[in-house]
């Protein structure tokens, strides 16, 4: 075989990916490291000011309050967006009228952009001539101003975050549910397990390193929550909804703190990178495999 | 699931003075497309829409043309040093856009790319680019050997088989890719965010934002803003269904 050439078209194919990948990823990833030891504010030269970004960071009220805020719609998306992606997928795993149209339904909002989305939810929780408070009278609640209110800003953004992306869940959830045969079932059918306890006792652990795999990814995408809070409430009222993303593009494009912004940068990719590390030895504990 | 969705339609139709009517109704007999024509007319709607063509169609091409490319050497080809340029690429898999945000933007000023398609475009390309590798190198990796070994007879270059043999018979896995590209890209928006200020070069996630904050009442309007953006994407999404699935499956993280 002919593998004299091999090596000029080996240089020829990778080429555009290696220079993409250098200059816009490789590039500034370095950049950050070294940026994150300046202050430089684009307009004067840079200054070099050691680990002092990092240190002002951890003094930064600002700084603990948007992981604070962070780590609220974590607590409060994760668990719910999982939860209610199993019921349905277990729904949908049976033989259900109209299945093609309902997964259709459900994955409208997984394929259109949070933008889109987070403006529809914010006109849905308007809190007068929305549809949610509107709903909520019917049952004689009276709603609250959501978006306006300090304590229900964050819950109307994680219930946005969950109905946009509940499909998304619902659908890697069902397709680990189709791997689990069919027989487990019918035999536990057979020795008089109902289906509660047939969930419980088979579904589920059969189905633990499908939602482990949902788990990592939700919490990576959830720390870089973003664009829905950006829309819908800016960080506001009075920065009750203020993320770690936000603090990054603010101190970026609007206070010209580049050395700053990069310590930022640098503090959510290691707390990314702790959380799959720590979630890779936890697997080993908690996930049932056969 | 749908009320929102149904609500969104029926939002965009209404006129002005059935917005602020409690309690609200879906369907009033007054349905007009006024907040059509009046966003077209007080915003530069349709600009912002073919901002938003350019930019994905390049993105995706791009794209596609870039991670087959690579693809196939990692699969295909012998040279040296392959396995840990590989996982170099891997690497970058890890690397969310947010956390090279500042410099890339650094970049974009010295470049004076700023308010540029090319300054929308490349970043938005390059952060996919690790994993369609990872993507088409598994799909070129299943080629029979046979296949190219006749052409390699016949005195083909790897060129010859990468565009007459080996492209064709991954299609499943390019259209994969393709969606997920086209998504993103049209979908986008901190990145957009950044690097454009300029109204004319905003794509629709940016310019819609931008929308509601200088109309941020006119609910009809920016409800209409809202269905003339998703439209396309779902149209791609319905009549390419499986590759959505597919692609989100493994790709697994969103933006």
């Amino acid at each position: 075989m002919n593998y004299r050439n091999d090596r000029k078209w080996a240089v020829i194919f990778l080429t555009p990916a290696i220079l993409l990948l250098l200059a816009f990823m490789a590039g500034p990833v370095i950049a950050s490291f070294v940026l994150s030891l300046f202050e430089w504010d684009l307009l004067t030269p840079p200054n070099w000011v050691g680990i002092a970004n990092f240190v002002e960071l951890f003094r930064d009220a600002e700084f603990y309050r948007s992981l604070g805020n962070t780590l609220t719609f974590i607590i409060g998306y994760v668990p719910v967006v999982i939860a209610a992606g199993l019921v349905i997928a277990v729904m949908m795993n049976q033989a259900l009228p109209a299945r093609t149209l309902l997964r259709t339904a459900f994955f409208i909002p997984v394929v259109s952009s949070w933008v889109a989305v987070a403006l529809l939810w914010k006109w849905l929780f308007n809190p007068r001539y929305g549809l949610v408070n509107y709903a909520l009278s019917l049952l004689g609640v009276s709603g609250p101003a959501w978006l306006f209110d300090p304590n229900w800003a964050m819950p109307a953004i994680i219930i946005t975050s969950v109905w946009k992306d509940i499909g998304f869940v619902m659908m890697i959830l069902l397709s680990g549910l189709q791997e689990i045969p069919k027989n487990y079932h019918e035999a536990a059918a057979i020795d008089g397990a109902g289906p509660v306890r047939v969930f419980f006792s088979i579904t589920l652990p059969l189905l633990t390193s499908t939602i482990f795999f949902v788990l990592i990814i939700s919490l990576i995408n959830s720390f870089q929550v973003f664009d829905q809070v950006w829309v819908m409430t800016g960080g506001g009222p009075a920065g009750a909804t203020s993320v770690l993303v936000q603090q990054i593009y603010l101190n970026a494009a609007r206070y010209g703190q580049m050395g700053y912004a990069s310590a930022l940068s640098l503090v959510l990719f290691a707390i990314i990178l702790m959380v799959t590390v720590a979630q890779m030895r936890l697997q080993k504990r908690w996930v049932h495999s056969e | 699931m749908v009320i929102p969705l149904a609500w969104m339609i029926s939002t965009s139709l209404k006129p002005d003075a059935q917005l602020l009517v409690f309690p609200p109704r879906l369907v009033t007999s007054q349905m007009t497309l006024a907040a059509y024509t009046r966003l077209f007319e007080l915003f530069p709607m349709a600009r912002m829409f073919f901002n938003s063509v350019i930019v994905t169609i390049t993105a995706t091409i791009g794209q596609l043309v870039v991670c087959s490319m690579a693809a196939y050497a990692f699969a295909r080809i012998q040279f040296w040093g392959k396995t840990l340029l590989f996982l170099m690429f891997l690497g970058t898999l890890m690397v969310p856009l947010q956390v090279i945000l500042t410099p890339l933007f650094i970049e974009m000023r010295i470049l004076g790319w700023v308010n540029t398609y090319a300054g929308i475009i490349l970043p938005t390309m390059t952060i996919r680019v690790a994993f369609g590798v990872f993507l088409l190198r598994q799909a070129f990796a299943l080629i029979p050997r046979a296949l190219e070994e006749s052409a390699f007879m016949d005195g083909a270059s790897h060129g010859t088989i990468f565009a007459r043999i080996a492209l064709p018979l991954v299609r499943p896995a390019l259209a994969t890719l393709m969606v997920l590209a086209f998504m993103d890209a049209w979908n986008s928006f901190l990145w957009p965010l950044l690097v454009v200020r300029d109204t004319n070069m905003m794509t629709l996630p940016v310019g819609l934002s931008a929308l509601h904050g200088r109309y941020s009442t006119a609910w009809n309007m920016v409800m209409a803003g809202v269905v003339i953006s998703v439209v396309p994407i779902i149209i791609l999404f319905m009549s390419a269904q499986r590759y959505f699935v597919e692609g989100l499956a493994r790709a697994g993280i969103k933006e």
